[in-house]
């Protein structure tokens, strides 16, 4: 585990998991949240958990990130609060 | 209400990160977990099931009841998700929109209006969202069945390195949303129906626990492959590594159809007309 790079991917999940409950833009906050599925994807390779890794990377990135578009084109782009 | 909220989030927080001190620290040698339930799977699991991929042997054979109830979750988000948003009734739209496909002209068609069907000169197409780029068509065309055929190898070779039938099995599906929103959802539906997608999905579920169900009739405990032994034809060993295949293929099937399920839904808030 090499720590510098180990501490950039977990300030990169704390910006991008605070960024995604902040956003108003509904699109913006499914992107953040696949952005943050990613990074956390790295956090499990880099800690050896490669099935975990896989897993995150194929639901939390890519499948799940596209029902949050679908929902929010169906719904509407702006939050209420 | 607002700063009680948040209060109440502030004190959960705070009292999750004081107990995650009280863990064992990452790869500790002599935490309880790495001293007595690692090391029996790393020493046994290779003779016992020949999975050198110790992680899927636990996940689908030591552990097979759990992923037995995973895909139950998953199948039950798919069907949860089927009956909130689903419109029964199928709802004429008030305006329907058609394009002249050798010139690329569109009409807008009212309620009422003589529609084009059926004469292979128009297309229809969807009345929020109109795209029409040739490069982004041919190219998900090209792509989608080398995602397909990956998605095959992932849950075929969960044996011997990270993958199984969950990632494959979503990867299959992603496959299958990437054409849909690369064309659009009717040709999709035409090519997937809706109720192949819902009758694969319980399939995949009935695959798991009817293996399971076998090797009770077989008269090992269930879900026990090594009962399989004797309608495979293989031994004890290679029965449980077999069993691991047959079982992993139930939850892609499950899987791929379920995530095309909830997308067919969602894309189209349940009316599986017009989609994204």
């Amino acid at each position: 585990m090499i720590w510098p790079l180990d501490i950039i991917i977990v300030s990169m999940v704390i910006i991008c998991g605070i960024a995604a409950i902040s956003i108003k833009d509904l699109l913006g906050a499914a992107i953040l949240f696949g952005a943050y599925s990613f990074m956390m994807c790295l956090l499990w390779s880099v800690m050896g958990a490669v099935d975990v890794a896989f897993t995150e990377a194929s639901v939390g990135a890519g499948v799940s990130t596209v029902f949050f578009v679908a929902a929010v084109f169906r719904t509407s782009r702006r939050s209420k609060d | 209400m607002r700063t009680l909220g948040l209060i109440a989030a502030f004190c959960l927080g705070g009292l999750l990160f004081f107990i995650s001190f009280d863990f064992p620290s990452w790869g500790d040698a002599l935490s309880p977990a790495s001293r007595h339930v690692s090391p029996y799977y790393i020493e046994h699991s290779l003779e016992d099931t020949s999975v050198p991929n110790i992680v899927t042997a636990v996940l689908a054979d030591y552990r097979g009841f759990d992923t037995l109830f995973e895909t139950a979750v998953i199948f039950s988000a798919g069907l949860a998700c089927f009956f909130l948003v689903r419109v029964s009734e199928r709802q004429v739209p008030a305006a329907r929109f058609y394009r002249h496909l050798a010139t690329g002209i569109t009409f807008r068609i009212e309620k009422g209006g003589r529609l084009p069907e059926g004469t292979g000169e128009f297309e229809r197409i969807d009345s929020l969202w109109v795209p029409y780029d040739v490069i982004i068509g041919m190219t998900c065309r090209l792509v989608v069945p080398f995602i397909q055929l990956f998605a095959l190898y992932v849950i075929a070779h969960g044996h011997h390195s990270p993958g199984g039938g969950f990632q494959g099995g979503v990867i299959f599906g992603a496959a299958i949303i990437l054409f849909a929103i690369s064309t659009n959802l009717r040709r999709t539906l035409k090519r997937m129906s809706e109720r192949s997608s819902a009758l694969l999905s319980s399939l995949g579920v009935l695959i798991y626990a009817g293996t399971g169900l076998l090797c009770l009739f077989m008269g090992a405990g269930f879900l026990n492959y090594r009962a399989l032994a004797a309608i495979l034809g293989v031994d004890q060993v290679a029965a449980r590594s077999d069993g691991i295949l047959i079982v992993e293929s139930g939850v892609g099937i499950a899987v791929a159809a379920v995530m095309v399920w909830i997308y067919y839904n969602l894309s189209s808030a349940g009316k599986q007309d017009e989609g994204l």
